[in-house]
């Protein structure tokens, strides 16, 4: 899609970075000590907290990833909205009180409270480390991804904005600052969320499509390639072997206007149409020429031809057996019976064929119609046909189950509050405001699906441009939101991990003696160091899924960290070793079946069929096997706990 | 050596009876949780299955999980603070 920014989309959102940065200048006087750089001082309200739980934990992965997964796969989609606010029961029931009464500063605090161990301090630290460097991924291909239509800048800048923003924001004022950040972009999101889910229903479905809408025309096939369709000309025919599907190149007249100021002229422009029994339907194509310009379906992007897709072709029949044209206003399960009812025209990523034709790379993007009751049921992203697929699919439930409660920048919003019954409020303020949120995506989600708006290059852009077709303001608001939520969570992240170098690795086990000034320096120049490598990670990852990319970090916590918390305070024979053996092989395991499967071998651009093996989450086995190595080497060394108090 | 427990070290005699109430709670959720992730892989049809509204259970069971989390907290919450309130005042008291 062509995006031009607006001056009221950047008013908006320079107002926004504006205020988030002037609320970080502000309460960077309550930064000065290690307690206060890094906990918050332990003042926050436990409501405030709960809101900015929230706000931490809905980042770019639920707001940009699963409302885009649900537009573009239905249901499947919102199995990540089901995990994810699992993942808080587990925080809620078991970890929340213990972690704020056993931590200082951070969760090795928590972990080695009983044992002072170098071990897990060292462990404990670098896994804080790993987990947050893959949560910042997707943030930062978040941020580029949000760029580009608000202020028209390509993703690279996107990312390189956000590194340094965040950058200023930790390195001025810590963990009181992402706290207040989070809260107002929290409460925001959620309330705008809402304005937008509730306009959905309002608006209710309709089959006809917008005018925006890429709507694919249909030729008949013979009298076309025999040159008998007005306006078209046949160029060349390409059989696709991988598919079997038969492509044909046609050009035609099209009056073009390469942007706004721009003459309109008449140019040929050659288009792809995909031959359907005896009939050719048109898709929508983007071809790298040798030369290396790109067209979109045959002309420059700045043509506006490469539309935004997503449509209903019917809405069922009414009792008198009359076709519904439009259903007006919905209620809530009005809403989800009229898609039952439904026929979608949706392109789903199998439908996109890549093929070369005289030296240049086209890539197709065929239109397929879904019924809608197949879009409310799992199985259009998820295969779980075959038992690996199943496999696949349960590891990924049980990485979101477990993952939550290990992730570093949530367990150190514990330290945060006064006590341990604020902890046990801030997480159920944070379990509501997260749940009602994510029973919103639903609505985003099938809205953009239904209303045209899905961009086929990203489709984590669809929250923010089903908010453009209410208007440029809401778009501006929603986006600028977006873009704050993606600030906030990458503060809390960098502060996590500036948490584990400075307070984890120097102070505890290099036993660095550093006043508290000095340990706030290190912090401070640990978020610098981290917020560039996280900028590197997010240019190139381009393109991926965001919230596929933050189930890859919640696997590395729940295998890392989960076990060793659960066995620490539920089995007396836990062991320091035990511990950090766990989370040593936890982590090394998670990330070594990541590194190796299919989806990693696809963005090394290899072909994801030759990939070691077909797991791409690791959870169901490197959960388990931290587990069992905690047990087993506690066992073996359970000379070590002899006088050692419990917890 | 920064190994201290949180700045403000509480004592608090109700933490066994609270974590033993949350893990009962843990198991419950997590019950239900399996229950819809096995339905989801194992008989992904039944999840088609109209039950509300003409709404179908895959909608409905996944509203119901994010739904029932809050209401358990808010349980859990209760129940924990009246616990706290008559453990930490006999306590005292002792």
């Amino acid at each position: 899609m062509n995006y031009t920014p607006s001056p009221i989309a950047i008013a908006i959102f320079l107002a926004f970075v504006g205020l988030v940065l002037g609320m970080s200048f502000f309460f960077a006087r309550k930064a000065k000590s290690a307690e206060g750089y890094f906990a918050a001082g332990g003042t926050i309200h436990w409501f405030v907290n709960g809101i900015a739980f929230a706000g931490d934990y809905l980042s770019a992965a639920s707001f940009l990833g699963i409302c885009g997964l649900i537009a573009i796969f239905g249901y499947d989609g919102f199995l990540y909205s089901i995990g994810y606010l699992a993942g808080w029961v587990v925080a809620l029931f078991v970890v929340a009180e213990p972690m704020k009464r056993l931590g200082k500063y951070t969760f090795t605090d928590a972990l080695d409270s009983k044992f002072n161990s170098k071990g897990i301090q060292l462990m404990a630290a670098v896994s804080t480390l790993a987990v947050s460097l893959f949560y910042l991924i997707p943030q930062m291909v978040g941020a580029g991804v949000l760029v580009t239509p608000l202020l028209g800048l390509p993703h690279w800048v996107g990312v390189i904005m956000v590194g340094a923003i965040v950058i200023t924001i930790v390195a001025t004022a810590g963990m009181t600052s992402t706290t207040y950040v989070q809260f107002l972009k929290g409460g925001l999101l959620i309330i705008f969320s809402t304005v937008l889910s509730v306009m959905v229903l309002n608006k209710g479905l309709s089959s006809t499509p917008r005018p925006e809408t890429f709507v694919p025309q249909t030729l008949t096939a013979q009298a076309t390639l025999d040159g008998e369709t007005e306006g078209y000309t046949f160029v060349t025919k390409i059989a696709h072997e991988k598919t079997g599907q038969t492509f044909v190149k046609l050009t035609t007249q099209k009056e073009i206007q390469l942007g706004e100021n721009a003459p309109v002229e008449t140019q040929t422009i050659a288009g792809w149409w995909q031959l359907e029994g005896d009939k050719l339907i048109e898709t929508q194509s983007k071809t790298k020429t040798a030369s290396g310009e790109e067209l979109y379906n045959g002309a420059p992007k700045k043509a506006g031809l490469f539309k935004s897709v997503g449509y209903l072709t019917s809405l069922g029949e009414d009792e008198s057996g009359k076709m519904i044209e439009s259903t007006g206003k919905l209620g809530i399960f009005g809403y989800f019976a009229a898609i039952d009812k439904a026929e979608v025209v949706r392109y789903p990523k199998g439908s996109a064929v890549k093929f070369e034709d005289n030296g240049n790379h086209v890539k197709i993007w065929c239109p397929v119609v879904t019924k809608g009751s197949d879009l409310l049921a799992p199985g259009q992203y998820f295969s779980t046909k075959t038992p690996i697929g199943k496999l696949n699919f349960l590891s990924l439930m049980l990485a979101l189950f477990l993952g939550t409660a290990s992730l570093p920048h949530i367990l150190i919003r514990y330290y945060t509050v006064p006590s341990q019954r604020d902890a046990r409020k801030s997480t159920i303020v944070a379990i509501a405001a997260i749940g009602f949120f994510y029973i919103l995506t639903l609505f985003m989600g099938y809205g953009a699906m239904t209303m045209g708006v899905i961009d086929l290059e990203s489709g984590n852009m669809s929250a923010p441009l089903l908010a453009k077709s209410f208007g440029i303001v809401l778009f501006s608001i929603i986006s600028a939101i977006a873009f704050a939520t993606v600030l906030g969570t990458v503060s809390g992240l960098i502060v996590a991990a500036s948490g584990a170098v400075a307070h984890d690795l120097m102070d505890n086990y290099f036993s660095i003696k550093m006043t508290d000034v000095q340990k706030v320096r290190a912090g401070k120049l640990t978020a610098v160091g981290v917020g560039i490598i996280a900028v590197g990670l997010g240019i190139a990852f381009k393109g991926v899924n965001v919230a596929f990319l933050v189930g890859w970090a919640f696997a590395v916590a729940a295998s890392a960290n989960l076990p060793s918390i659960i066995m620490l305070l539920f089995w007396k024979k836990t062991t320091a070793k035990g511990i950090a053996w766990s989370i040593g092989i936890g982590m090394v395991s998670a990330l070594g079946i990541i590194l190796s499967s299919p989806k990693m071998y696809a963005q090394y651009g290899l072909d994801p069929d030759t990939a070691l093996h077909a797991l791409n989450n690791p959870a169901i086995i490197s959960v388990p096997l931290s587990f069992v190595v905690l047990v087993v080497i506690s066992l073996m060394t359970q000379k070590d706990n002899e006088g050692l108090k419990d917890i | 050596m920064l190994h201290e427990p949180a700045a403000k070290a509480e004592k608090d005699a109700a933490s066994d009876w609270k974590a033993k109430l949350g893990i009962k709670l843990f198991w419950l959720y997590c019950i239900i949780y399996m229950g819809f992730v096995g339905i989801a892989v194992f008989s992904t049809q039944t999840m088609k299955t109209e039950v509300l509204a003409g709404t179908n259970l895959a909608i409905i069971y996944g509203m119901a999980l994010i739904i029932f989390a809050i209401v358990l907290g808010l349980i859990y919450n209760h129940l924990c603070t009246k616990k706290e309130d008559e453990m930490n005042k006999e306590g005292e008291a002792k």
